[in-house]
């Protein structure tokens, strides 16, 4: 039932979010010689269903699942969660409302 | 009085010397402060091979340790270099609430609650008793045929696959699960060792649900795939009352990054590669 993205889409998910880590050099990192080799060995196999393949790819897109998401998860942190306290009308704006004015002001001011 | 003093400097001398000659003194990592936000203190992340075959994390030429002092090893390669991906990915100051992989590992060595499998088994199977996939309610009708839909094929394939009885209920007792459901269950999760069942009780307690959890284990679902099922209702709400990304989004991902990295933990943790070279013949 697993319904997975070919194995080529994960590696390229896979090296992207390694890019997104590291920056210009994500290619001297373990992970991504680990990454290709792991990719290169379970290419070829001499049976139609192969298990460790399967395996392999079930994996493969378990990790890019916890890369992608770990890294939205902390985008969205440092929009919504980072910041100490904030003033009621930025507050009000993340969920794209404004707050009510009234003009000629609400009579109990000076 | 000058002999005291003597003795004094001497005593100063040595210790200072002593963390001269030793630049590579066991670092004890703290892990446990909740206020001041800790640097990152390292410059490179890189693994190594240490006694016994099991690896140990390098942050610059000191060693990893884990929470309560040990070094921290890992069984396998590939466990190892996802670690120090982790590692290597914070940038100005430690977050360590997106170590998943880091957390799981410090979790099974330390093992900070003292528990053996057998206990790790029962709490595991305690969940099948209010397991998510089970609890079904009477309204909304789109909610209802909803859980129908998606839950109902999930809970076939676990029951034969692992030959079962578990069924659906929509009291608030929840369904009555049979001894021989869990005495099954409880014979499967056996075979796992320590590692791994501390992965599987990670991922059973973060989707709240033993079926889903091992249908990602037994890679009949994927990750995501599990935790839209596992936040079945909360999506039915979403898409009827609209969505909130600070909280919903923030949630969704947190929960994927937990369960990919429960479900990574037990996988590196239980599976061992061979390879065999198949000879070309003419």
């Amino acid at each position: 039932m697993a319904a997975l993205s070919s194995p080529l889409r994960v590696c390229r998910g896979i090296l992207k979010e390694l890019r997104a880590i590291h920056g210009a050099a994500y290619k001297q990192g373990p992970m991504y010689s680990y990454v290709i080799d792991q990719f290169r060995k379970n290419q070829i196999t001499g049976e139609r269903y192969c298990r460790a393949q399967q395996e392999a790819h079930h994996d493969a897109h378990s990790y890019l699942c916890l890369l992608a998401s770990t890294r939205s998860q902390m985008i969205l942190h440092n929009i919504y969660h980072s910041k100490e306290e904030r003033s009621m009308e930025s507050a009000a704006g993340l969920v794209g409302l404004r707050l009510p004015t009234q003009p000629g002001g609400k009579g109990w001011e000076k | 009085m000058f002999r005291n003093l003597f003795r004094l400097q001497t005593q100063v001398g040595s210790c200072l010397s002593l963390s001269k000659i030793c630049p590579r003194s066991q670092h004890v990592l703290k892990y446990s402060t909740a206020t001041t936000e800790r640097k990152r203190f390292y410059q490179d992340v890189s693994i190594s091979q240490g006694e016994g075959g099991l690896f140990e994390i390098n942050l610059d030429r000191r060693k990893l340790k884990t929470p309560g002092g040990k070094l921290f090893t890992v069984p396998n390669e590939a466990l190892a270099i996802a670690v120090a991906t982790e590692w290597d990915a914070q940038r100005d100051t430690l977050k360590f609430y997106t170590m998943h992989l880091t957390t799981l590992c410090n979790t099974a060595l330390d093992n900070p609650t003292q528990r053996d499998k057998t206990q790790m088994i029962n709490a595991a199977l305690k969940f099948l008793e209010t397991d998510t996939v089970c609890y079904r309610v009477d309204e909304p009708h789109g909610l209802v045929e909803l859980q129908k839909n998606e839950w109902d094929p999930v809970l076939h394939w676990i029951e034969n696959r692992y030959n079962v009885t578990i069924g659906s209920s929509s009291s608030i007792l929840g369904p009555e699960i049979p001894e021989a459901t869990k005495d099954t269950f409880r014979q499967h999760l056996n075979s796992y060792n320590f590692w791994s069942l501390t992965g599987l009780e990670y991922v059973i307690t973060q989707l709240k649900s033993v079926v889903l959890s091992m249908g990602i284990i037994d890679r009949h679902l994927s990750v995501e795939q599990a935790v839209l099922l596992s936040r079945l209702e909360e999506e039915y709400q979403i898409q009827h009352w609209g969505n909130v990304e600070w909280a919903h989004d923030y949630d969704m991902y947190e929960l994927r990054a937990r369960a990919a990295a429960g479900t990574l933990f037990v996988h590196l943790s239980s599976e061992s590669t061979t390879v065999k070279r198949k000879l070309m013949q003419d």
